[in-house]
Protein backbone atom coordinates (compact mmCIF):
# COMPACT_ATOMS: atom_id res chain seq x y z
CA UNK A 1 0.00 0.00 0.00
CA UNK A 2 2.80 2.35 0.75
CA UNK A 3 4.98 1.08 -2.06
CA UNK A 4 1.60 2.44 -4.13
CA UNK A 5 1.09 5.48 -2.93
CA UNK A 6 4.79 6.43 -3.18
CA UNK A 7 4.36 5.41 -6.58
CA UNK A 8 0.62 7.77 -7.33
CA UNK A 9 2.87 10.47 -5.55
CA UNK A 10 5.54 10.51 -8.03
CA UNK A 11 3.47 10.59 -10.81
CA UNK A 12 1.20 13.23 -9.50
CA UNK A 13 5.06 15.59 -8.67
CA UNK A 14 6.05 14.80 -12.43
CA UNK A 15 2.89 15.38 -13.82
CA UNK A 16 2.48 19.01 -12.16
CA UNK A 17 6.13 19.42 -13.17
CA UNK A 18 5.58 18.00 -16.79
CA UNK A 19 2.38 20.49 -17.16
CA UNK A 20 4.43 23.55 -15.68
CA UNK A 21 7.51 22.98 -18.20
CA UNK A 22 4.65 22.39 -21.34
CA UNK A 23 2.48 24.90 -20.45
CA UNK A 24 5.33 27.85 -20.04
CA UNK A 25 6.62 26.25 -23.64
CA UNK A 26 3.63 27.19 -24.89
CA UNK A 27 3.47 30.80 -23.33
CA UNK A 28 7.36 31.22 -24.24
CA UNK A 29 6.10 31.12 -27.79
CA UNK A 30 3.47 33.30 -27.44
CA UNK A 31 6.12 35.55 -25.49
CA UNK A 32 8.85 35.66 -27.98
CA UNK A 33 6.09 36.36 -31.23
CA UNK A 34 5.04 39.27 -28.78
CA UNK A 35 8.27 40.58 -27.48
CA UNK A 36 9.51 40.26 -30.98
CA UNK A 37 6.40 42.12 -32.56
CA UNK A 38 7.24 45.01 -30.13
CA UNK A 39 10.71 45.10 -30.67
CA UNK A 40 9.84 45.36 -34.33
CA UNK A 41 7.00 47.78 -34.24
CA UNK A 42 4.56 45.40 -34.47
CA UNK A 43 1.88 43.85 -32.91
CA UNK A 44 2.86 40.35 -32.87
CA UNK A 45 -0.22 37.27 -32.55
CA UNK A 46 -3.64 39.51 -31.42
CA UNK A 47 -6.75 37.66 -33.19
CA UNK A 48 -6.91 34.62 -30.73
CA UNK A 49 -8.23 35.68 -27.08
CA UNK A 50 -7.55 39.54 -25.71
CA UNK A 51 -4.40 40.13 -27.41
CA UNK A 52 -3.86 36.94 -28.68
CA UNK A 53 -3.80 35.52 -24.92
CA UNK A 54 -5.29 31.97 -26.18
CA UNK A 55 -2.88 31.69 -29.68
CA UNK A 56 -0.46 29.20 -28.15
CA UNK A 57 -3.76 26.94 -27.58
CA UNK A 58 -4.75 27.55 -30.26
CA UNK A 59 -1.75 26.28 -32.24
CA UNK A 60 -1.44 23.74 -30.44
CA UNK A 61 -5.12 22.22 -31.17
CA UNK A 62 -4.36 22.73 -35.12
CA UNK A 63 -0.86 20.64 -34.89
CA UNK A 64 -2.53 18.00 -33.39
CA UNK A 65 -5.41 18.00 -36.27
CA UNK A 66 -3.14 18.01 -39.00
CA UNK A 67 -2.05 15.17 -41.61
CA UNK A 68 1.38 14.03 -40.43
CA UNK A 69 3.27 13.84 -43.99
CA UNK A 70 6.21 11.12 -44.07
CA UNK A 71 7.72 11.57 -47.12
CA UNK A 72 8.37 8.71 -49.59
CA UNK A 73 11.97 7.67 -49.18
CA UNK A 74 12.01 8.61 -45.48
CA UNK A 75 13.09 5.68 -43.31
CA UNK A 76 9.81 5.50 -41.14
CA UNK A 77 10.83 4.25 -37.74
CA UNK A 78 13.51 6.58 -36.95
CA UNK A 79 11.21 9.77 -38.99
CA UNK A 80 8.61 9.20 -35.83
CA UNK A 81 10.77 8.45 -33.13
CA UNK A 82 13.47 11.19 -33.88
CA UNK A 83 11.27 14.06 -32.51
CA UNK A 84 10.62 11.99 -29.35
CA UNK A 85 14.19 11.22 -28.75
CA UNK A 86 14.62 14.85 -29.21
CA UNK A 87 11.74 15.89 -26.57
CA UNK A 88 12.61 13.51 -23.59
CA UNK A 89 15.96 14.71 -22.94
CA UNK A 90 14.20 18.28 -23.02
CA UNK A 91 11.69 17.34 -20.69
CA UNK A 92 13.30 14.90 -17.75
CA UNK A 93 16.18 17.20 -17.20
CA UNK A 94 13.50 19.41 -15.26
CA UNK A 95 13.94 16.36 -12.65
CA UNK A 96 16.81 17.55 -10.44
CA UNK A 97 16.24 21.51 -10.83
CA UNK A 98 15.21 22.88 -7.53
CA UNK A 99 12.49 25.42 -8.22
CA UNK A 100 12.20 27.16 -4.59
CA UNK A 101 13.15 26.20 -0.85
CA UNK A 102 9.79 25.88 0.82
CA UNK A 103 8.13 22.47 0.42
CA UNK A 104 4.70 22.50 -0.90
CA UNK A 105 2.02 20.49 1.93
CA UNK A 106 -1.51 19.70 0.58
CA UNK A 107 -3.28 17.53 2.93
CA UNK A 108 -1.15 15.07 4.50
CA UNK A 109 1.20 14.71 1.72
CA UNK A 110 4.29 17.14 0.53
CA UNK A 111 5.47 18.14 -2.47
CA UNK A 112 9.43 18.40 -2.17
CA UNK A 113 10.47 21.65 -4.20
CA UNK A 114 12.31 19.33 -6.44
CA UNK A 115 11.52 16.01 -7.85
CA UNK A 116 14.63 14.15 -6.80
CA UNK A 117 17.75 15.30 -5.47
CA UNK A 118 20.46 12.54 -7.12
CA UNK A 119 23.43 14.18 -6.15
CA UNK A 120 25.14 13.85 -10.03
CA UNK A 121 22.29 16.28 -10.54
CA UNK A 122 24.55 18.69 -13.15
CA UNK A 123 26.16 15.61 -14.79
CA UNK A 124 22.46 13.62 -15.36
CA UNK A 125 21.01 17.24 -17.06
CA UNK A 126 24.11 17.53 -19.21
CA UNK A 127 24.27 13.68 -19.98
CA UNK A 128 20.44 13.88 -21.53
CA UNK A 129 20.92 17.44 -23.16
CA UNK A 130 23.55 15.31 -25.42
CA UNK A 131 21.17 12.37 -26.31
CA UNK A 132 18.99 15.23 -27.69
CA UNK A 133 21.49 15.69 -30.71
CA UNK A 134 20.76 12.07 -31.79
CA UNK A 135 16.84 13.20 -32.42
CA UNK A 136 18.15 15.92 -34.26
CA UNK A 137 20.65 14.29 -36.42
CA UNK A 138 18.31 11.18 -36.89
CA UNK A 139 15.97 13.39 -38.00
CA UNK A 140 18.03 15.10 -40.13
CA UNK A 141 18.91 11.79 -42.13
CA UNK A 142 15.81 9.73 -42.36
CA UNK A 143 13.93 12.47 -44.28
CA UNK A 144 16.01 11.94 -46.86
CA UNK A 145 15.75 15.36 -47.91
CA UNK A 146 18.87 17.27 -48.57
CA UNK A 147 18.13 20.54 -46.32
CA UNK A 148 17.24 18.00 -43.74
CA UNK A 149 20.54 16.15 -43.78
CA UNK A 150 22.63 19.28 -44.18
CA UNK A 151 21.03 20.80 -40.93
CA UNK A 152 20.81 17.85 -38.83
CA UNK A 153 25.00 17.44 -39.59
CA UNK A 154 25.35 21.17 -38.85
CA UNK A 155 23.39 21.17 -35.79
CA UNK A 156 25.06 17.76 -34.38
CA UNK A 157 28.78 19.20 -34.93
CA UNK A 158 27.48 22.63 -33.63
CA UNK A 159 25.99 20.99 -30.63
CA UNK A 160 29.09 18.94 -29.96
CA UNK A 161 31.47 21.86 -30.81
CA UNK A 162 29.42 23.68 -27.80
CA UNK A 163 29.24 21.70 -25.60
CA UNK A 164 33.16 21.31 -24.72
CA UNK A 165 32.98 24.74 -23.60
CA UNK A 166 29.70 24.33 -21.75
CA UNK A 167 31.00 21.61 -19.49
CA UNK A 168 33.74 23.44 -18.86
CA UNK A 169 32.40 26.67 -17.69
CA UNK A 170 30.19 24.44 -15.20
CA UNK A 171 33.56 23.24 -13.61
CA UNK A 172 33.93 26.64 -11.65
CA UNK A 173 30.21 26.16 -10.13
CA UNK A 174 31.30 22.76 -9.05
CA UNK A 175 34.36 23.81 -7.96
CA UNK A 176 33.04 26.76 -5.27
CA UNK A 177 30.21 24.48 -4.58
CA UNK A 178 32.15 21.28 -4.05
CA UNK A 179 29.15 19.05 -5.14
CA UNK A 180 27.40 18.43 -8.49
CA UNK A 181 23.90 18.12 -7.21
CA UNK A 182 21.54 21.24 -7.71
CA UNK A 183 20.42 21.42 -4.16
CA UNK A 184 23.53 21.66 -2.62
CA UNK A 185 25.21 24.04 -5.60
CA UNK A 186 21.55 26.35 -4.80
CA UNK A 187 22.33 26.00 -0.79
CA UNK A 188 25.84 27.26 -1.47
CA UNK A 189 25.03 30.82 -2.66
CA UNK A 190 22.50 32.09 0.38
CA UNK A 191 23.20 34.93 2.01
CA UNK A 192 22.35 37.76 -0.84
CA UNK A 193 23.56 38.59 -4.23
CA UNK A 194 27.29 38.65 -3.64
CA UNK A 195 27.65 35.43 -2.56
CA UNK A 196 26.24 34.29 -6.54
CA UNK A 197 28.34 32.37 -8.30
CA UNK A 198 28.10 34.57 -11.17
CA UNK A 199 30.13 37.43 -9.14
CA UNK A 200 33.54 35.27 -9.31
CA UNK A 201 32.85 33.20 -12.03
CA UNK A 202 31.91 36.00 -14.38
CA UNK A 203 33.96 34.82 -17.72
CA UNK A 204 32.47 31.24 -16.52
CA UNK A 205 29.11 32.54 -17.19
CA UNK A 206 29.24 34.33 -19.89
CA UNK A 207 30.62 31.88 -22.05
CA UNK A 208 27.99 29.54 -20.40
CA UNK A 209 25.37 31.99 -21.80
CA UNK A 210 27.23 31.90 -25.37
CA UNK A 211 27.42 27.81 -25.04
CA UNK A 212 23.49 27.94 -23.59
CA UNK A 213 22.63 29.98 -26.81
CA UNK A 214 24.35 27.61 -29.71
CA UNK A 215 23.18 24.80 -27.71
CA UNK A 216 19.13 25.60 -28.13
CA UNK A 217 20.22 26.26 -31.80
CA UNK A 218 19.05 30.22 -30.93
CA UNK A 219 20.21 33.12 -32.73
CA UNK A 220 23.26 34.50 -33.55
CA UNK A 221 23.76 30.68 -33.69
CA UNK A 222 20.99 29.17 -35.33
CA UNK A 223 22.74 27.74 -37.96
CA UNK A 224 21.27 24.10 -38.29
CA UNK A 225 17.61 26.33 -38.90
CA UNK A 226 18.85 28.91 -41.40
CA UNK A 227 16.17 30.20 -43.53
CA UNK A 228 17.73 31.91 -46.37
CA UNK A 229 19.91 28.67 -46.71
CA UNK A 230 18.34 25.50 -45.50
CA UNK A 231 14.44 26.28 -46.11
CA UNK A 232 13.72 24.59 -41.97
CA UNK A 233 16.60 23.00 -41.51
CA UNK A 234 16.39 19.61 -39.95
CA UNK A 235 12.56 19.53 -39.87
CA UNK A 236 11.63 20.97 -43.12
CA UNK A 237 10.16 17.56 -43.77
CA UNK A 238 8.09 17.41 -40.60
CA UNK A 239 4.81 18.43 -40.22
CA UNK A 240 1.73 17.84 -37.56
CA UNK A 241 2.38 16.51 -34.25
CA UNK A 242 6.19 15.55 -34.97
CA UNK A 243 6.67 18.89 -36.24
CA UNK A 244 5.23 20.43 -32.97
CA UNK A 245 7.91 18.21 -30.86
CA UNK A 246 10.80 19.62 -32.27
CA UNK A 247 9.39 22.92 -31.68
CA UNK A 248 8.52 21.70 -27.74
CA UNK A 249 12.06 20.23 -27.37
CA UNK A 250 13.77 23.22 -28.73
CA UNK A 251 11.60 25.60 -26.15
CA UNK A 252 11.66 23.58 -23.50
CA UNK A 253 15.76 23.05 -23.67
CA UNK A 254 15.61 26.90 -23.65
CA UNK A 255 14.19 26.85 -20.61
CA UNK A 256 16.43 24.13 -19.29
CA UNK A 257 19.51 25.68 -19.94
CA UNK A 258 18.18 29.21 -18.35
CA UNK A 259 17.37 27.05 -15.14
CA UNK A 260 20.71 25.64 -15.03
CA UNK A 261 22.24 29.02 -15.92
CA UNK A 262 20.32 30.03 -12.96
CA UNK A 263 21.16 27.30 -10.32
CA UNK A 264 24.50 27.00 -10.99
CA UNK A 265 25.20 31.53 -11.45
CA UNK A 266 22.53 33.31 -10.03
CA UNK A 267 22.07 31.79 -6.70
CA UNK A 268 18.95 29.47 -7.58
CA UNK A 269 15.92 30.35 -5.76
CA UNK A 270 17.60 32.80 -3.16
CA UNK A 271 16.89 36.66 -3.18
CA UNK A 272 19.59 39.02 -3.76
CA UNK A 273 19.16 41.01 -0.72
CA UNK A 274 19.13 38.91 2.55
CA UNK A 275 15.91 41.46 3.00
CA UNK A 276 13.84 40.56 0.48
CA UNK A 277 13.82 37.43 1.54
CA UNK A 278 10.00 37.63 2.52
CA UNK A 279 9.11 36.84 -1.28
CA UNK A 280 8.82 33.60 -1.84
CA UNK A 281 11.66 31.75 -3.35
CA UNK A 282 10.19 29.84 -6.69
CA UNK A 283 9.27 33.74 -7.51
CA UNK A 284 12.94 34.42 -7.47
CA UNK A 285 14.06 31.56 -9.29
CA UNK A 286 11.38 32.00 -11.95
CA UNK A 287 12.03 35.82 -12.26
CA UNK A 288 15.82 34.72 -12.95
CA UNK A 289 14.95 31.70 -15.38
CA UNK A 290 12.14 34.80 -17.00
CA UNK A 291 14.62 37.44 -17.32
CA UNK A 292 17.35 34.60 -19.14
CA UNK A 293 14.32 33.72 -21.79
CA UNK A 294 13.99 37.39 -22.05
CA UNK A 295 17.43 38.28 -22.92
CA UNK A 296 17.80 34.90 -25.42
CA UNK A 297 14.66 36.50 -27.21
CA UNK A 298 15.85 39.97 -27.05
CA UNK A 299 19.07 38.88 -28.95
CA UNK A 300 17.20 37.26 -31.77
CA UNK A 301 16.16 41.07 -32.52
CA UNK A 302 19.15 42.25 -32.27
CA UNK A 303 22.22 39.93 -33.54
CA UNK A 304 22.64 38.84 -37.08
CA UNK A 305 23.17 35.33 -38.06
CA UNK A 306 27.18 33.80 -37.90
CA UNK A 307 28.67 31.85 -40.83
CA UNK A 308 29.02 28.15 -40.38
CA UNK A 309 32.89 28.36 -40.28
CA UNK A 310 32.97 31.36 -38.14
CA UNK A 311 30.72 29.49 -35.81
CA UNK A 312 32.69 26.48 -35.41
CA UNK A 313 35.93 28.40 -35.13
CA UNK A 314 34.85 30.69 -32.62
CA UNK A 315 33.61 27.28 -30.78
CA UNK A 316 37.27 25.62 -30.82
CA UNK A 317 39.44 28.75 -30.83
CA UNK A 318 38.10 31.16 -28.40
CA UNK A 319 35.60 29.77 -26.33
CA UNK A 320 37.69 26.15 -25.23
CA UNK A 321 40.99 27.74 -24.69
CA UNK A 322 39.37 30.50 -22.58
CA UNK A 323 36.78 28.16 -20.66
CA UNK A 324 40.31 26.29 -19.64
CA UNK A 325 42.64 29.12 -18.69
CA UNK A 326 38.96 29.96 -16.29
CA UNK A 327 39.24 26.81 -14.75
CA UNK A 328 43.29 27.35 -14.13
CA UNK A 329 43.03 30.57 -12.92
CA UNK A 330 39.93 29.48 -10.66
CA UNK A 331 41.64 26.56 -9.54
CA UNK A 332 44.51 28.50 -8.48
CA UNK A 333 42.94 31.36 -6.92
CA UNK A 334 40.34 29.19 -4.55
CA UNK A 335 43.38 27.18 -3.48
CA UNK A 336 45.25 29.98 -2.28
CA UNK A 337 42.02 31.86 -0.77
CA UNK A 338 40.99 28.39 1.19
CA UNK A 339 44.63 28.26 2.51
CA UNK B 1 24.08 16.11 2.14
CA UNK B 2 22.62 14.78 -0.28
CA UNK B 3 20.69 10.87 -0.46
CA UNK B 4 22.79 8.40 -2.54
CA UNK B 5 20.37 5.68 -2.55
CA UNK B 6 19.85 4.32 -5.45
CA UNK B 7 15.76 4.73 -4.33
CA UNK B 8 16.31 8.23 -6.04
CA UNK B 9 16.76 7.44 -9.36
CA UNK B 10 13.60 5.69 -9.27
CA UNK B 11 11.34 9.18 -9.85
CA UNK B 12 13.76 10.01 -12.89
CA UNK B 13 13.51 6.59 -14.59
CA UNK B 14 9.54 6.89 -14.35
CA UNK B 15 10.14 10.24 -15.33
CA UNK B 16 11.80 8.94 -18.81
CA UNK B 17 8.94 6.40 -19.13
CA UNK B 18 6.20 8.85 -18.71
CA UNK B 19 7.77 11.47 -21.46
CA UNK B 20 7.98 8.70 -23.81
CA UNK B 21 4.29 7.87 -23.31
CA UNK B 22 3.41 11.30 -23.43
CA UNK B 23 5.34 10.84 -27.00
CA UNK B 24 4.11 8.08 -28.06
CA UNK B 25 0.40 8.72 -27.13
CA UNK B 26 0.20 11.73 -28.54
CA UNK B 27 1.42 10.66 -32.16
CA UNK B 28 -1.21 7.79 -31.77
CA UNK B 29 -3.98 9.68 -30.85
CA UNK B 30 -2.99 12.59 -33.17
CA UNK B 31 -3.18 9.68 -35.93
CA UNK B 32 -6.57 8.70 -35.48
CA UNK B 33 -8.12 12.11 -35.25
CA UNK B 34 -6.18 13.64 -38.28
CA UNK B 35 -7.53 13.64 -42.40
CA UNK B 36 -5.03 11.83 -44.87
CA UNK B 37 -5.64 12.65 -48.04
CA UNK B 38 -3.49 10.95 -50.79
CA UNK B 39 -1.43 12.66 -53.04
CA UNK B 40 2.02 11.93 -54.79
CA UNK B 41 3.28 15.10 -55.10
CA UNK B 42 2.46 15.86 -51.58
CA UNK B 43 4.71 12.43 -50.28
CA UNK B 44 7.82 13.93 -52.45
CA UNK B 45 10.25 15.68 -50.45
CA UNK B 46 11.14 19.36 -50.34
CA UNK B 47 13.53 20.49 -53.43
CA UNK B 48 12.22 24.73 -54.14
CA UNK B 49 9.55 23.45 -55.98
CA UNK B 50 11.08 21.32 -58.60
CA UNK B 51 11.43 17.39 -58.62
CA UNK B 52 13.91 15.97 -55.95
CA UNK B 53 16.73 14.71 -58.17
CA UNK B 54 18.52 11.51 -56.91
CA UNK B 55 18.95 10.75 -53.42
CA UNK B 56 19.86 12.83 -50.43
CA UNK B 57 21.94 10.58 -48.66
CA UNK B 58 24.72 11.77 -50.41
CA UNK B 59 28.34 11.73 -49.04
CA UNK B 60 28.99 14.93 -47.10
CA UNK B 61 32.78 16.53 -45.85
CA UNK B 62 35.13 14.19 -43.38
CA UNK B 63 35.47 17.08 -41.51
CA UNK B 64 31.92 16.56 -39.41
CA UNK B 65 33.86 13.12 -38.57
CA UNK B 66 36.85 14.42 -37.29
CA UNK B 67 35.06 17.55 -35.07
CA UNK B 68 32.58 14.52 -33.75
CA UNK B 69 36.56 12.35 -32.73
CA UNK B 70 37.76 15.46 -31.20
CA UNK B 71 34.95 15.98 -28.94
CA UNK B 72 34.51 12.53 -27.71
CA UNK B 73 38.37 12.84 -27.40
CA UNK B 74 38.21 16.08 -25.37
CA UNK B 75 34.97 15.62 -23.82
CA UNK B 76 36.52 12.61 -21.60
CA UNK B 77 39.22 14.47 -20.85
CA UNK B 78 36.60 17.41 -19.13
CA UNK B 79 34.45 14.62 -17.62
CA UNK B 80 37.98 13.71 -15.68
CA UNK B 81 37.57 17.78 -14.48
CA UNK B 82 34.53 16.85 -12.37
CA UNK B 83 34.96 14.80 -10.03
CA UNK B 84 38.63 16.45 -9.24
CA UNK B 85 36.24 19.85 -8.96
CA UNK B 86 34.23 18.00 -6.21
CA UNK B 87 36.56 16.95 -4.18
CA UNK B 88 38.57 20.08 -4.78
CA UNK B 89 39.05 20.89 -0.86
CA UNK B 90 40.03 17.36 0.08
CA UNK B 91 43.01 17.16 -2.24
CA UNK B 92 44.81 20.04 -1.39
CA UNK B 93 47.98 20.92 -3.34
CA UNK B 94 48.68 17.48 -5.01
CA UNK B 95 45.12 17.78 -6.36
CA UNK B 96 45.49 21.39 -7.83
CA UNK B 97 49.53 20.34 -9.43
CA UNK B 98 48.30 17.31 -10.82
CA UNK B 99 45.19 18.94 -12.32
CA UNK B 100 47.74 21.78 -13.74
CA UNK B 101 49.87 19.18 -15.20
CA UNK B 102 46.76 17.79 -16.67
CA UNK B 103 45.72 20.45 -18.24
CA UNK B 104 48.81 21.36 -19.76
CA UNK B 105 48.78 17.94 -21.42
CA UNK B 106 45.20 18.79 -22.71
CA UNK B 107 46.98 22.07 -24.26
CA UNK B 108 49.63 20.39 -25.78
CA UNK B 109 47.17 17.97 -27.35
CA UNK B 110 44.85 20.55 -28.35
CA UNK B 111 47.24 22.57 -29.76
CA UNK B 112 49.35 19.66 -32.06
CA UNK B 113 45.32 19.51 -33.70
CA UNK B 114 45.18 23.06 -34.08
CA UNK B 115 48.39 23.01 -36.07
CA UNK B 116 47.38 19.90 -37.94
CA UNK B 117 44.89 21.50 -39.65
CA UNK B 118 42.16 19.36 -37.32
CA UNK B 119 40.10 22.98 -36.43
CA UNK B 120 40.34 24.32 -40.36
CA UNK B 121 36.67 24.97 -41.54
CA UNK B 122 36.98 25.54 -45.54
Amino acid sequence: MDTVFQIVFILVHIAIIMGGVLLHVAYLTLAERKILGDMQDRLGPMEVGWHGILQPIADGIKLFFKEDIIPSGTNKIIFSAAPILSLVPALIGFAVVPFGRDSLHIGNVTFAPVLTDINIGILYILAFASLGAYGVLLGGWASNSKYSLLGGLRSAAQVISYELPLGLALVGPILLSQSLSMVSMTDAQGGGFWNWFVIVQPIGFVIYVICALAETNRLPFDLPEAESELVAGFFTEYSGMRFAFYFLAEYANMILVSSIATVAFLGGWHAPFPFLEFIPPIFWFMGKVYALLFFFIWLRATVPRLRFDQLMGFSWKIMLPLALANILVTSIVAYFVRQ
Amino acid sequence: MTDPQPISYLPIFIFIVLSVLFGVGTLVISYFVQPRIFNRSKLSTYECGSEPVSDARNPFPARYYIIAMLFVIFDIEIIYLYPWAVVFNKIGLFGLVEMIIFIVLFLIAYVYVWKKGGLAWD
